[in-house]
Parts: C-alpha cells; structure tokens; sequence
C-alpha cells in the first residue's frame, strides 16, 4: 500500500506541467556546481547579517521576471498575448527616473512613492489602451500589442529625450537592493504581490471567467460574463505588472537605459508561461508554473554568465527552448508520443468489449 | 438661354478627366469596400509629397524622388514579402532578425575572402531556411504564426549576435557594394539627377514577379483562397499545406534579398540592424490595404505603404522639430489607424 502510495504521489509529480521546469531548474544549478562546487554555498555579511550567495543572486533576479510571467499568464489564459511589457517596463522606469531627477535628487520617502505611483499609473494607461483596443474595438491582440511594443520605446525615448537617466533616492534604491530578515526585499515584494494575485484570481470565480473567455468568447458571454471588462482589467493588470517590474530593474541599478531596459523581456515572460505547462493556445492558466518558469529563466541567465557565453547570445538560447516546447504541446507530436502508450490503454480500456458481451446477451 | 445653358456645358468638359476618375474610383470603392484603404494610402502619399513640397520644398524633384526609392528598397522587398504572409491571415515577426543575420553573417562571410556571389546566395538562403522553419512549426505543429516568428525574431537576433556584436565593415573593394554603387540615367542640372542602383532594380523585379505570381498563378490564388477561409480552401482541393509553407518561405527568402540589398548599399552590419522593421514592413503592408486577417489585398498597395512610410521619414527630417525618438511612435500610430479604418469597413460588409 506505502509503495502504491508513493508511487502514485510520484506519477502525479510527474504529470504536473511543471514538474520538469523544476527539474530543469535543478540541472542548471547541477551543471553550476560541477563547474564551481562552492556554487550553492550562502554566507551571512558579518556586518547586516544579509544572506549573500548566487542562489539570492538568483533569486532577486527572477523578481521582474516573476511579475511580467504572472501578468502574462493572465493575458494568454483569455486566448491573447501581450508583447508590450517589455516596453512597458522602459516607460516604467524613464517615468519614475525622470521624476525622481526632477525632484531634485532628494532621499524622502515621499518623493520615491511619487515616483512609483505616477510610473504605475502610466503603466496602468498604457494596458488600457492594450485593453480597449482589444476588448472593445476588437483589434488582434498581438497587433494591438506590437505597435505598443514599438511606440512604448518611442515614448520611453521621448520621456528621458533619449537620454540614460540616472537619479539618487534611497529609499528607491532599497526595493532593488535592501534585504529584510536577510532575504531581497525585491524578492519578497514579489512574492507577495504574486501570493496576492494568485489568491485574487484562485480564490474568487475570477481565474475561471478569464479561462471561459479563453475557451471560447461567445460562449462565455452567454454564460453571463462580460468578456470586454474582464479583457480590459487583464491587460491593465499585465501593464501594472510589467511597470512594477519595470521599477524593480532600474531601481538595481538607479539609471534607466531606454534601449536596454526591459528588452527582449516578453520572450521571458512568454517562455516563463510556456515553461509553467500553460498553452499559447489560452483557455488555461497556472500562477505556480508561471513562478516556476521565471526562478528557471533567472538560473538560465545566471548559468550562462557564469559558464561565460556572452549574455546577448541569449536569446538564441530562449527562442529554441521556446520552440521545442511548442511543439511537444503541439498535437502531431503528442500523437508520436502517444502510439507508443497506445496499447496498454487498449488492454484496460472496457468499452471495446461490452458491446460485445451485450450482443451475446440478446440472443440468449 | 444661353446664359444658363453655357455654364452647364462647359463644367463637364473642364472636370471631366479629374471628375472621372473620381467616379471610377467611387464606382469601385462602393463595389468593393476593401479598396478603400489602398486609395486612402495613395491618396495620403499625394497629400504628403503636395505637403512636402509647399512646406519644405525640394520634394517633387529627381534627386529626392530616387533616393526615397534607394533608401527604402529594402523595406519595398520586405513588404512585399510581408504581403504574402498576412494575405494568407498570418503574420510574420522575424524580418528584422533575419536581415541582421543574413548581413551580418554575410559581411563576416565576405571579410573572410569566400567568393562574393556565394556569399550573396548564401544570405539568401538564411532567409529561406529561417522562412522554412517557420513554416514547417506552423503547418504541421500548429503553432500560432506570431509565436512561431517571434521565436525566430529571438533565434536570428542571437544567432547574429553569437557571431558579432560589433559592427562589421564590408572590404572598400567589395564587389557586393557594386549593388548600392548609383547609376545616373538622366543628368539633370547640379546633383539634381535621376539615380538608380541595381538594388532598387532588384525591389522593382521583386514586385512585378510578386505581382505576376499573386495575380496570374495558381498559387497567387490560393494564397488569397487561404486568407479568405483556410478550410473551405483546403476542402476545395487547394494545396493548402504546401502553399502556406510556401507564403514564409517566400518571406524568409525576401528578407535575405532585403538583407543583400540593404548590407550594399551601406556597407556594414550589425546584430542591432533592423529592430522595429517588422513593424514598418508590417504598417506597409496594411497602410497599402492588405486586411490583417487575410484574403483582400494588393502588392501594389504595399509599394505605396513603404513609399509613405519612407516619405514620413524624409519629411520628419526636413521638419527638424520632430525628435527622431518619436517615428516609431508615428509609424505605430499611422499604423493603428489604418487598423481601425479596416475594421470599420470590414464590419460594415459583414452588416
């Protein structure tokens, strides 16, 4: 009975989505201590008591990441996609820098919430516009999002005047880089906000109206939902998202590089989603998959630094883990995978032999 | 008499040849509404060059008149190619990346002595494997289009940039550069000429075959059969798979030559060359009236589209006051309004 037991926790491990980003996750920090054996060690800084190590490396890296993977689980769940939140997270943080240098350069709490609520909130308009063209004009949402790709730089450009803006706030800069009982506090805020989100969308009937709509609009419209609103409150909410991670980014760093910042981040955050077990096609989401997809995509670059490849190679790297996972989610090749499982199924499967046994019983 | 009747006379004799052609147009915009955008591109490309020239000047002139087709002879290429792919209502993200790695990939190639012509079919054919791949996810594993191009956008733009992230100089003595070299075909006075080079003469070959083979082949018409409804069209017996493999070979293959013919006429590449060109091709294709969804369309149009857009550019640097930072937000916008425009008239056909 144990055995059975154990055995069949295990399968059902197995046929979580994510089981094998974790794995990956493993085999990446694996290959890292081959190279280094004191990959994984922590210490503590003697002086704050802070943890120090590669893995909270990791870990605070992954915090954007987490929130464009969470934002953009959402937005794929209703069939969608949103290519803008790489963008948005430029716009994100010229706003916040700009305001911050125009403050004039001041440490008060006051300035740095200012600073982040006006950032979110031009995120927030920016996933409006994403929504209401979607939603409500009925646009493709990866066309609508495109040209939000696009023009969002253009606007980040416009914002610093294409300049790399630097700005000195510390209580900004403690977001990025403070530590709370000795863990990121950027890695905390995440978490939290993700917790947040999860409880939002699992614990209301939220998460299920957003997959209706994915399954299918009309269907879910004459079920009594309103897909325009809901459609509007995803890409506002993906917006947000991408601007906090946006305001985490520059804040590591205090200086926003309008060409650099945020870019190439939706293939993260498309591939994070992937990586969870969720479908491009919509109609499902899963918020652990997507936090499991972002800590593998964090330990990915971290790997790829550390072994040395240059890091604008990269993408090269994402873009074929990306495709090999779309096609083992595609149904040609689940069917090579499934002729090889075919005939045990056959063996237990009833139906084949009861209309049999129902004919002989006719007669007689 | 007279006096009423003369007036009645002479009005269509002095508008008739402005008045008809505005009655065809009208005749053939109220029998087919998706023409709509494709007049409305040629009439803001007018509009532009009589702005141009009444508010800057020089527009309407040889010189300026070449360059815009020597300068965006790439982005014509692309858009060409780019109309294929949405014809058949997919789209295709990865042009960019592709002319970043074919030229960069090709430079390398040619700095270190192959022969030139190898090296000119070589970009090409990265274009076409790229293209290929793509195609092949998408017909046979059902992956979406923009997915499937987006990863070869992030494939193509690290590929190009495993092999260099500085920018690559082509050799002064390079025979590729002899396809940017400039042509004078008529010496008009000072540096006022008409000026062709061989890559303008390969967008121009580019089009008329795009438009023989879309308009006058089998294949031309089932690629538009695909855009108007994919099942219908493979119930009829097209050759569905085939022909939509083809669609992004074809466009892989056109962002190779766009590569070739942009790497000549400037002379260096660099992983960064063309990010946000999938956008231009992409706002040409649609500003020249091709639906996003597939099945209406012109490649005609699209050569207006990429005109326009080329205009823009040339007009915003005349202007001065426009920050350069702000033409992608232009081009983004344009291209969101002639989105709306086809949705309203795609809407009013359904009604």
């Amino acid at each position: 009975m144990s055995t059975a037991a154990r055995s069949n926790w295990l399968r059902e491990l197995i046929r979580k989505p994510y089981f094998w980003g974790v794995v990956a996750i493993f085999a990446l920090l694996a290959l890292n201590v081959l190279k280094d054996p004191n990959y994984l060690a922590l210490s503590v800084n003697p002086v704050n008591g802070n943890l120090v190590g590669n893995v909270v490396d990791i870990l605070r890296a992954s915090a954007p990441i987490l929130m464009i993977a969470v934002g953009m689980s959402l937005v794929i769940a209703t069939g969608g996609i949103d290519l803008s939140v790489g963008s948005v997270m430029a716009v994100s943080g010229a706003v916040a820098m700009v305001f911050m240098k125009d403050a004039g350069q001041s440490g008060s709490v006051g300035v740095a919430l200012g600073a982040i609520g006006l950032a979110l909130l031009v995120s927030a308009v920016l996933g409006a516009i994403n929504g209401v063209l979607v939603a409500y004009i009925g646009l493709q949402p990866f066309i609508s999002t495109l040209i939000m790709m696009l023009a969002g730089r253009g606007i980040a450009k416009v914002i610093t005047e294409g300049q790399n803006t630097s700005a000195t706030n510390d209580p900004f800069r403690w977001i990025a880089n403070g530590f709370v009982i000795g863990l990121p506090v950027v890695f905390l805020l995440a978490i939290i906000i993700v917790i947040i989100v999860g409880l939002v969308v699992r614990r209301s009937a939220l998460g299920l109206m957003i997959e209706a709509i994915g399954i299918n609009p009309k269907a879910s419209r004459m079920a009594g939902i309103k897909p325009s609103g809901l459609l509007l409150t995803v890409y506002i909410l993906s917006a947000v998202l991408a601007g906090i991670a946006g305001i985490m980014s520059v804040g590591t760093v205090m200086t926003v590089d309008v060409s650099r910042t945020g870019y190439q981040m939706e293939l993260d955050a498309i591939l994070a989603v992937v990586i969870g077990g969720t479908s491009l096609a919509g109609g499902k989401f899963s918020i652990g998959g997507a936090v499991v997809g972002a800590l593998l995509i964090a330990t990915l670059d971290k790997t790829i630094v550390f072994l040395g490849i240059s890091s604008s190679a990269t993408p090269a790297f994402k873009a074929i883990v990306i495709v090999v996972l779309c096609l083992l989610q595609s149904d040609r090749v689940r069917s090579w995978f499934g002729q090889r499982r075919k005939p045990p199924q056959l063996k237990s499967d009833p139906t084949p032999v009861a209309p049999k046994q129902q004919k002989q019983e006719v007669p007689a | 008499m007279t006096t009423v009747q003369t007036p009645r006379v002479d009005a269509p004799v002095e508008a008739s040849a402005f008045s008809k052609i505005v009655d065809r147009v009208k005749r053939v915009v109220s029998s087919n509404p998706s023409v709509l955008p494709t007049v409305a591109a040629i009439v803001i490309f007018v509009g532009m060059v009589i702005y141009g020239e009444v508010a800057y000047g020089r527009i309407v002139q040889y010189n300026t008149l070449s360059n815009l087709f020597i300068n965006n002879a790439h982005l014509i290429i692309l858009a060409v190619g780019m109309t294929f792919v949405i014809l058949t209502g997919g789209i295709d993200l990865s042009v960019g990346s592709v002319i970043a790695l074919s030229s960069v990939a090709g430079v390398m190639l040619a700095n270190a002595g192959w022969n030139p012509w190898l090296v000119i079919v070589l970009m090409v054919l990265i274009g076409t494997v790229i293209g290929l791949a793509s195609g092949i996810l998408i017909q046979y594993f059902n992956v979406q289009p923009f997915i499937a191009t987006l990863a070869m956008m992030f494939l193509g733009r690290g590929l190009a940039a495993l092999l260099s992230t500085r920018p690559e100089r082509l050799a002064d003595d390079s025979p590729i550069l002899w396809l940017g070299e400039q042509f004078k075909l008529i010496d008009g006075e000072k540096v006022n000429d008409v000026v062709i080079t061989p890559g303008v003469i390969i967008a121009l070959l580019v089009v008329l075959i795009a438009f023989f083979v879309l308009h006058r082949t089998r294949t031309g018409r089932t690629v538009y059969a695909i855009g108007g409804s994919e099942s219908s069209s493979a119930l009829m017996g097209l050759a569905v798979p085939r022909t939509k493999i083809l669609v992004y070979v074809i466009s892989g293959t056109l962002s190779g030559i766009a590569a070739v013919v942009y790497t000549s006429r400037l002379g260096i590449a660099q992983n960064i060359t063309g990010i946000g060109w999938e956008l231009d091709a992409i706002a040409a294709t649609v500003i020249g009236g091709t639906l996003l969804t597939g099945g209406y369309g012109y490649v005609l149009g699209s050569v207006v589209g990429a005109l326009v857009l080329g205009l823009m550019n040339v007009l915003i640097t005349r202007d001065g006051g426009i920050p350069p930072e702000m033409t992608t937000i232009i081009t983004g916008g344009i291209l969101l309004v002639f989105v709306l425009l086809q949705r309203a008239v795609t809407s009013k056909r359904h009604t």
